[in-house]
């Protein structure tokens, strides 16, 4: 199954799903059920209850992008194994399966295309591949689309869904940090704006890096933006959790967002932005 | 692996840390004698054992922690408080003090040495605030030419409510985008945890070492046991097979060289490990100095575009 369910619950994002998971085309927030026809149609959203529903990275670009205008780069960049990272499997092997069960060979895809006739770079993340994490290859992928940006003089879209780094390749994950930041840099540098959009949930090291330094940044409602997650601030602190802790609408609150923009109105709000950035 | 290959590895590693920025302090003091005794443990250094013990020393209580430090080799320290907007942060010290003669920038995470100490510093775990007071001091240092030297020692940013409706994720990410505009000399230590984001905040730095049995990671043995083992007791696996050691962290490419530690560990002798400390610092900052400000950042800036392993 492709549209594999997602899980929530981002600290647990290499979890297997518990037997007592829903159907992934029922609504978790009102129980709608829904044909993948139908859903897809929506955009994956609930047209009952305005839940939304994760967006792979290939649908999100068609529904962004001028239709044929996509062309992917970097698409030859995968990760290794430089630790031999072995835990209750091995991360080579997860790293197949990965790839089996989403059709992607990283989290992220990146490439060039036309938005409302205008030219855009795109780094599209996809939380299907090992929960959206950053390892080496990913923190490639955005490196290079932000010097493609440079290159062509076009703004770079960034969509970011990740439970975090990866932690099957160690340290060098957590120095995928620092490393989106300086590509981050050498844009603002050339002054070549950002528009990063949040999608659920958008944590941890990616949150801590280049998600967090759009020249503008917009987020998908109810989607969990956060830099440790629930239930870990639960375990760790022992407080009491607000009911919108973490959401995209509590960031609104506390002024770390500029807007939330339901999937339906981005195209034409990112349009607006890129006219006005032009 | 056949005994015979380990040994070539071994061999072939230690050729290759003899080559590199290692053991600064103890090689500028010409004691060959100790250098050959760092040398034969790290290269027993590649047991599970061995990273294990690391783990166990770099959270050592008595390890020395930044104000240690800054006691023993920063002269006319001036600390510098709060962030300008809503707090003074515990766990992350600032100020400007004079190391070797120059005037320096000093950023350090501090650990409590008892427990009020340690509730009023929130063990090291630094808050929103800690990294915008960081920010602030940064700029000072660039508006007037001092290097910055970080000290790292934090299990990792504070997991907190209050420190998520104050942005953690975002000032963790401006921080290092601070360390990469800088134009003048930095150099980072990770004097005992480098626990994660936390810890990579302050150490976006032109040289970046690690004390002899320091660590570095994306996430604690016990956050990765729990998460990968689904047991937080499986922590000794997790740290085997990330590998926080300094070691590893220099093979990877991912610091600069290696401090060493007085016999057994820093909390043995705080005056010597400050001395090793101070002696590799300077030497770094003496490096750095003659290179012009724009070529620094555009290195820093390349070096971290470098990093990472990939098909
Ligand atoms: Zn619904
Ligand atoms: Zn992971």
């Amino acid at each position: 199954m492709s549209e594999a369910r997602i899980d929530v619950q981002v600290e647990h994002k290499h979890a297997p799903p518990p037997a007592e998971k829903k159907h992934p085309n029922t609504c978790p927030k009102c129980g709608s059920h829904y044909r993948d026809d139908e859903l897809a149609a929506a955009l994956w959203v609930c047209s009952h209850c305005g839940h939304h529903f994760p967006m792979r990275a290939r649908a999100r670009i068609d529904w962004y992008t001028d239709p044929g205008s996509f062309m992917e780069e970097a698409a030859d960049v995968r990760s290794e194994d430089p630790l031999d990272f072995f835990d209750l499997r091995p991360y080579a092997e997860r790293l197949s399966e990965a790839e089996l069960n989403t059709g992607l060979n990283e989290a992220a895809l990146i490439g060039q295309a036309t938005i409302d006739g205008h030219p855009v770079e795109l780094s599209v993340m996809d939380f299907t591949f090992m929960g959206g994490s950053m390892g080496s290859a990913v923190g490639e992928k955005f490196s290079r689309a932000c010097d493609s940006a440079i290159e062509r003089g076009v703004p770079l879209i960034s969509v970011t869904s990740s439970g975090g780094a990866r932690m099957q390749e160690g340290i060098l994950s957590l120095m995928q940090l620092p490393k989106t930041v300086c590509a981050v840099e050498d844009l603002h540098d050339a002054h070549i704006p950002m528009i990063t959009v949040m999608a659920h949930p958008t944590t941890a090291g990616v949150l801590a890096s280049f998600a967090s330094l759009g020249d503008v940044t917009i987020a998908e409602p109810g989607a969990l933006i956060a830099f440790t997650g629930p239930r870990v601030v639960q375990q760790t602190t022992r407080e009491k959790l607000p009911d919108d802790f973490g959401l995209a609408e509590q960031n609104l609150r506390f002024g770390h967002i500029d807007a939330i923009v339901p999937r339906a109105e981005q195209r034409d709000h990112l349009t607006r932005l890129l006219r006005l950035f032009a | 692996m056949t005994e015979k290959d380990q040994e070539l590895n071994l061999r072939q590693r230690l050729s290759g840390l003899s080559r590199l920025p290692l053991l600064r302090g103890v090689r500028v003091n010409g004691e060959s004698e100790r250098l050959e005794r760092q040398l034969e443990r790290l290269q027993a250094d590649t047991s599970d054992e061995a990273i294990w013990r690391s783990v166990e020393l770099a959270r050592h209580a008595d390890r020395p922690y930044t104000m240690d430090y800054v006691e023993r080799f920063i002269d006319d320290w001036v600390e510098l408080h709060g962030d300008r907007g809503r707090a003074d942060d515990g766990a992350l010290v600032t100020g400007l003090g004079k190391l070797d003669g120059r005037t320096v920038a000093l950023i350090g995470h501090q650990k409590g040495r008892d427990v009020k100490e340690r509730l009023d510093r929130q063990f090291g775990m630094a808050y929103p605030e800690g990294y915008h007071k960081a920010m602030r001091v940064m700029e000072i240092a660039e508006r007037f030419g001092f290097p910055v030297i970080s000290l790292i020692d934090t299990p990792g940013a504070y997991p907190g409510v209050a420190a998520e409706q104050h942005g953690q994720g975002g000032a963790i990410a401006r921080s290092q985008a601070e360390m990469a505009r800088l134009t003048v000399p930095t150099v980072a230590c990770i004097i005992g945890e480098g626990g994660s984001g936390g810890a990579v905040a302050i150490a976006v730095s032109d040289r970046v070492l690690m004390q002899e049995h320091a660590i570095y990671s994306v996430i604690t043995p016990e956050g990765c046991a729990a998460i990968l083992w689904r047991d937080a007791g499986e922590a000794k696996k997790a740290a085997a097979a990330f590998k926080p050691d300094a070691l590893h962290c220099l093979e990877l490419g991912v610091i600069d060289g290696i401090v060493a530690e007085p016999e057994g560990g820093a909390q043995n002798d705080h005056d010597e490990a400050a001395r090793l400390l101070r002696t590799a610092l300077v030497e770094n900052l003496e490096e750095l100095e003659d290179t012009p400000g724009e070529e620094l950042r555009r290195r820093r800036r390349a070096k971290f575009r470098g990093m990472g392993v990939f098909a």
